[in-house]
């Protein structure tokens, strides 16, 4: 007879040999590493929480201590690749195997690791792809995440940034699973339980609060004249064309060019409550003008920001926040928002080649993808329409029809040149040799041609819904490639007669002057304009604090 | 430094009336370029003082777009550029004849 309980009696087992080393659900920070010891068996699927903000530092700290003599080939699942002890893990022998979505700052080191040897790669990873294998074939066995409170009971705050944390959470606990969690405090009750306590099974309250990396802030002094001018172009080609009122941004400069343009260039063009009034957003620092002024009726946030937290706090009406009075984030349910409730995403990218393909790796550089894709694509389910879905899949039919569906405008920013002049348009992405170099079945890109509708560069923009065949494409993307290779090697008969017909649009053909063009039209252009703006209430992280 | 001059005939003189005008600035990544009418028809005299060595090709495509773009004829320009990106330096010439055409 078959044991249907095996999970449920493996579980036991580990929670047994624990026990001595736990106070109820307590664990004294000293003794986190022979807790690990006892319940990670080698070979578990692990979720280390590293959310591309928040980080469980401290039990992150506590696992590369483990001995990789008794644990070994773990199997890490988890969204954001962001310490180094993420990547020690690996050097040490104690993981193996990784599957993962993002990797930010160490994407220099995971690619040397993977060169290496060191690191079995399963895939990369949306987030919603990943956590969508928590609950399939990727659930984890141990989680280990990072909360900014507990209670003894197990209650845990995780407040603005609670990310990932529940989704992590559902996962393992009603799996057989264990989790456990660093806090910054353990406390008597919790401001509001973001993750029952009956689903965490060990606390220990951390030496250091965690971890949380300031990701979206863009400071307005270092936006340039190329980015003001692609940002104009944007709103008054695209934005207003197509009139998306709801809409993801990407962490650009080129899109915080766009929020802080809102209420200066876009209330010029009549647009205030026509676009960008609902959001799925980080807190971005940059937006505070736009909403100040009447733009913004609503903003869902897959993570907080450090120094939002107040402001946000004070602007209920706009942000989801709980009866705490502090925000709420989801990354699950907030990926789920851009990728079937906006009508938009506008973002950067590193590369571009000539079909439209656009990817964020680089022979030493893999930095994952995090929402992009996901953001960055057609919900082939969406079923609801909207103005610009519609228009936008009618220009892409050539024509409406009872059965011809919308498509979410899809917009790559991208000045032409990068950091050191390296050209940002390619005939052949870098991502292609990485992939062949490491064996990869697929290389990695970040956004397909087939769901990029639209590409804004310093030279104008290209309209690839207007496209008929390849070739087109191929010339529209050269058209506003600028003085890259790529872009010199233009057939220049083709690319005006693609203008002529409005695939490809010049500042000139759009109307813009280019003396407008000057960082006098952004609304803010230090970050301690933003505190103005803010009434004092945005609290900027000591390193974006020049004055 | 490097220094050279790139002449070019303008399909049609540029219109107003301003004499002179200097957009930009010598910054990092920037440029700076005085603008001068020289009483010439579609006569264009472009003189670049680059830091960065080795770009003169691609000076030579941005500029001959700019004089297709924007027909700049009777003018004499003089760059000092400071490593500034194609797309800056079309933006900033652009800039330079809007403020000869459309200003007193």
């Amino acid at each position: 007879m078959r044991d249907w309980t095996k999970q449920r009696t493996e579980r036991a087992r580990r929670l047994e040999q624990a026990a001595p080393f736990a106070t109820g659900k307590v664990v004294k920070a000293d003794d986190v590493t022979a807790l690990l010891q006892r319940v990670i068996r080698s070979g578990d699927r692990l979720c280390l929480e590293g959310d591309n903000q928040k980080q469980a530092d401290f039990l992150a700290r506590c696992l590369t201590r483990v001995d990789p003599a008794t644990i070994h080939d773990l199997h890490i699942v988890q969204s954001g690749l962001v310490l180094p002890e993420h990547l020690d893990l690996f050097r040490l022998g104690i993981a193996r195997k990784l599957d993962f979505s993002y990797s930010g700052p160490q994407s220099g080191a995971i690619a040397r690791a993977l060169d290496k040897g060191n690191i079995e790669l399963g895939a990369i990873h949306t987030y919603i792809e990943l956590f969508a294998r928590y609950y399939v074939d990727l659930t984890p066995n141990v989680s280990l995440i990072a909360a900014v409170c507990a209670d003894r009971e197990g209650n845990l705050y995780t407040g603005p940034n609670t990310e990932d944390t529940p989704t992590i959470v559902e996962a393992t606990a009603y799996k057989s699973g264990i989790v456990i969690a660093q806090a910054n405090r353990i406390v008597d009750k919790v401001p509001r339980v973001d993750i029952p306590g009956d689903q965490v099974d060990f606390i220990v309250e951390a030496p250091e609060p965690f971890y949380v990396e300031p990701l979206f802030t863009r400071d307005p002094a270092a936006v340039t004249e190329s980015q003001i001018l692609m940002a104009m172009m944007a709103l008054k080609g695209i934005y207003a064309e197509y009139q998306p009122k709801r809409l993801n941004h990407g962490i650009g400069f080129a899109t915080a060019a766009i929020e802080l343009l809102l209420p200066t260039y876009g209330e010029q063009l009549g647009m205030r409550g026509k676009v960008a009034t609902h959001w799925a957003l980080n807190p971005h620092p940059t937006l505070i003008p736009a909403i100040e002024s009447g733009w913004v009726e609503q903003i869902h946030c897959f993570g907080s920001e450090v120094g939002m937290d107040g402001y946000m706090s004070a602007r209920p009406d706009i942000y989801f926040i709980g009866k705490d009075g502090t925000l709420r984030s989801n990354r699950l349910l907030c990926q789920n928002a851009g990728l079937y409730a906006c009508d938009m995403f506008i973002g950067a990218t590193l590369q571009i080649d000539l079909a439209g393909n656009s990817s964020t790796v680089t022979p030493d550089r893999i930095a994952g993808f995090g929402g992009a894709p996901n953001m960055g694509s057609d919900a082939h389910g969406r079923r609801h329409v909207s103005e610009a879905w519609l228009k936008a899949g009618h220009e892409a039919a050539g024509g409406a029809g009872p059965l011809v569906r919308g498509r979410k405008l899809v917009v790559q920013m991208v000045e032409t040149f990068g950091e050191g002049m390296k050209p940002a348009f390619v005939e052949e992405l870098d991502s292609i040799a990485l992939a062949r170099k490491l064996g990869m079945p697929l290389s990695p890109v970040m956004i397909f041609g087939d769901d990029v509708t639209h590409i804004v560069t310093e030279e104008g923009i290209a309209n690839l819904l207007l496209c008929r065949d390849a070739d087109e494409v191929e010339q529209a993307i050269r058209g506003v490639a600028g003085y890259t290779p790529v872009g010199l090697a233009r057939d220049r008969k083709k690319v005006e007669e693609l203008r002529g017909r409005g695939v490809i649009r010049r500042p000139e053909d759009l109307g813009i002057d280019p003396l407008q063009a000057n960082r006098n039209l952004l609304a803010a252009r230090s970050i301690r304009d933003l505190v103005t703006w803010s009434d004092g209430l945005y609290a900027p992280p000591s390193k974006f604090r020049n004055w | 430094m490097e220094t050279f001059t790139i002449r070019a005939q303008a399909p049609r003189p540029l219109p107003g009336t301003r004499a002179q005008a200097i957009v930009g600035v010598v910054a990092s990544g920037n440029l700076e370029i005085l603008l001068e009418r020289t009483g010439e028809t579609d006569a264009v005299e472009i003189t670049v003082e680059t830091a960065s060595h080795g770009y003169r090709t691609v000076w030579e495509a941005v500029i001959a777009d700019f004089v297709a773009r924007s027909s700049p004829g009777g003018i004499r320009l003089s760059i000092h550029d400071n490593g500034a990106r194609p797309d800056t330096v079309m933006l900033r010439l652009m800039q330079g004849t809007n403020v000869l055409e459309k200003q007193p």
